[in-house]
């Protein structure tokens, strides 16, 4: 079933749009990350222009993650609180990272920039979580051994400004959250993506938030982040396309649903280790694009008319 | 006299060899791009007229193009830097065409010649307009190939020779291919009828391609009231996020 797009001026195969968008959801209500370090990558496969790849990324984003907050909510998953903190310091990065992508574009190295951040980060936290997820699934199958200590009192809890989370049961200082908020809006605008993979073991390695409250809280934050995003590219770069966006989004609903069910029969060490997995092979993929001699070395960049 | 009057008849010989002229018709003169498009073929069909007999010596031959919007284009190259490959070199390209289909009766090379074709734009290589740019590159030339032949790859930029059909030296007809991928705006399309590589008579029609219906609207919205239209995709992901998550819990409790 083939479709024209309004705003990409690419006709495409609707149902693979759908098929994509479901797994892509699937992967978010699963792991609680928004998907747009998946969806991005695969638009560009099937075709679809970069930018317009990037922002109605964004868009499809905000749909699974409300659909997956809203039944992270249900099983009182969220740390509002914790949420809006996150996102009082994504603002600000995220308005820098704009600054810095607009420079980046001037100097045609954008692509380049977003592909070393997918290596860099993607690669270093996805072998982190995978290292420490299998360290604690081997401390589960022996029991009697050694359990870490739930609170290791560090420098961070001696920082000012302290808060009660009440639904992570933390008492610490709204700054490192922030600045983690900050940091992950930082890349977001940057990589084009809503940044849960990052905020996810951010929150559980950094901030030492239960796991149980940390897919939902992601999400909750991700909803904002993409929502900016998206209202940001749709206002000054017009590559939003809805259309686009609808088929991603009804397929990426769906799947996120089916993915929030089958993540709760999951133990939590088994959920981590997927996902390491699954942004390890991400970061390689990029890896590779960028060492291998490219088919084409040449690339065209469509100015507007003047 | 008899002189005056072969200088008469020797200028107004070329003049009847050029007495031909194209009559043609287009299939279509405007094209309308809805959300099941997949797609166009224009057929380009017309006639030689002549005041005379068709001169005997050499064949008349039939150049169709259909040429899309163009815009400028920055051709970037990847170069290898302490093992990765990172954009090096660049070249600003100061228009060239969305789309280019060109459609012959014979080989290009045999039925028009180079300053002909530097004359009237036809050929891919003479339509875009590369000018200075030796200046912002080494090896500027391959840039231009670049785009050529990744845009060719992308059926954007076609050449079928010997795709049009000239009956009797008089009747012509040639179907373009318009892609799916289409960029809406103004395709001119030319037809060219040639003679020893000469161009004799040439013809201009334009084809209006245009988004329609939802395309036409979502579009216009997208650029004239894009905050409206920002908040629009918002409402649609919020409302399909939480539809979804409605309808799950109602059919499995």
């Amino acid at each position: 079933m083939q479709m024209y797009l309004p705003i990409a001026e690419v006709s495409i195969n609707a149902l693979l749009v759908l098929g994509l968008g479901g797994i892509v959801g699937f992967m978010s209500g699963m792991f609680g990350v928004g998907g747009g370090f998946l969806i991005t990558p695969l638009l560009f496969f099937i075709g679809i222009p970069p930018a317009v790849a990037v922002a109605t990324g964004a868009n499809q984003v905000v749909a699974s993650s409300v659909s997956g907050v809203l039944a992270q909510m249900k099983r009182k998953a969220v740390d509002f609180r914790m949420g809006m903190v996150l996102q009082a310091g994504g603002l600000i990065g995220s308005a820098i990272g704009i600054w810095v992508f607009a420079r980046l574009a001037v100097l045609g190295q954008v692509d380049l920039f977003v592909q070393l951040s997918y290596v860099l980060f993607l690669g270093a936290i996805g072998a982190m979580m995978l290292q420490e997820s299998i360290r604690a699934l081997r401390r589960a199958k022996k029991p009697g051994a050694p359990i870490k200590r739930a609170h290791v009192h560090t420098w961070v809890h001696r920082l000012p400004f302290k808060m009660k989370f009440r639904a992570s049961g933390l008492y610490i200082s709204v700054l490192p959250p922030m600045m983690i908020g900050a940091g992950v809006g930082f890349l977001s605008a940057i990589m084009g993506v809503g940044g849960g993979f990052i905020m996810v073991p951010a929150m559980i390695y950094l901030l030492g938030m239960p796991t149980k409250v940390v897919v939902g809280t992601s999400l909750f934050q991700i909803i904002f982040v993409s929502a900016f995003t998206t209202l940001a590219h749709a206002m000054t770069s017009g590559t939003v396309d809805i259309m686009l966006a609808l088929l991603l989004i009804l397929g990426g609903v769906v799947g996120a649903q089916f993915g929030a069910r089958i993540g709760v029969r999951l133990r939590a060490e088994q959920l981590r280790i997927l996902l390491a997995l699954l942004v390890i092979a991400v970061s390689v993929k990029v890896g590779t694009e960028l060492v291998l001699t490219p088919k084409e070395p040449f690339s065209l960049q469509v100015m507007g008319a003047e | 006299m008899i002189r005056a009057f072969a200088i008469l008849i020797a200028l107004a010989l070329p003049a009847a060899a050029q007495e031909e002229s194209i009559v043609v018709g287009l299939s279509q003169s405007s094209v309308s791009i809805t959300t099941d498009f997949v797609g166009s073929e224009i057929l380009v069909y017309g006639a030689v007229r002549r005041d005379a007999p068709a001169p005997a010596e050499d064949p008349l031959e039939v150049i169709v193009t259909v040429e899309g919007p163009a815009t400028p284009i920055i051709v970037r190259k990847k170069e290898r830097r302490v093992g990765i490959w990172i954009n090096r070199d660049k070249v600003r390209i100061g228009s060239a065409p969305t789309f280019y289909a060109i459609a012959t009766t014979g080989a290009l090379g045999d039925i028009l010649s180079e300053t002909e074709d530097l004359r009237h734009r036809i050929t891919i290589p003479s339509v875009i307009r590369a000018i200075g740019i030796s200046s912002e590159a080494e090896d500027a030339p391959q840039f231009v190939e670049a785009l050529m032949r990744i845009r060719q790859a992308e059926g954007r930029y076609r050449v079928n020779e010997h795709a049009v059909d000239l009956d009797e030296q008089t009747l012509f007809r040639a179907d373009v291919e318009l892609p799916a991928d289409l960029t809406e705006g103004d395709y001119r399309v030319r037809i060219f009828l040639t003679r020893d590589g000469r161009v004799v008579d040439t013809i201009d029609r334009t084809i209006f391609v245009r988004k329609a219906g939802l395309e036409r609207f979502l579009y216009t919205m997208s650029r004239e009231q894009s905050a409206l239209y920002g908040l629009l995709s918002l409402a649609l992901a919020v409302l399909a996020g939480w539809g979804a998550s409605t309808i799950f819990r109602l059919i499995r409790p």
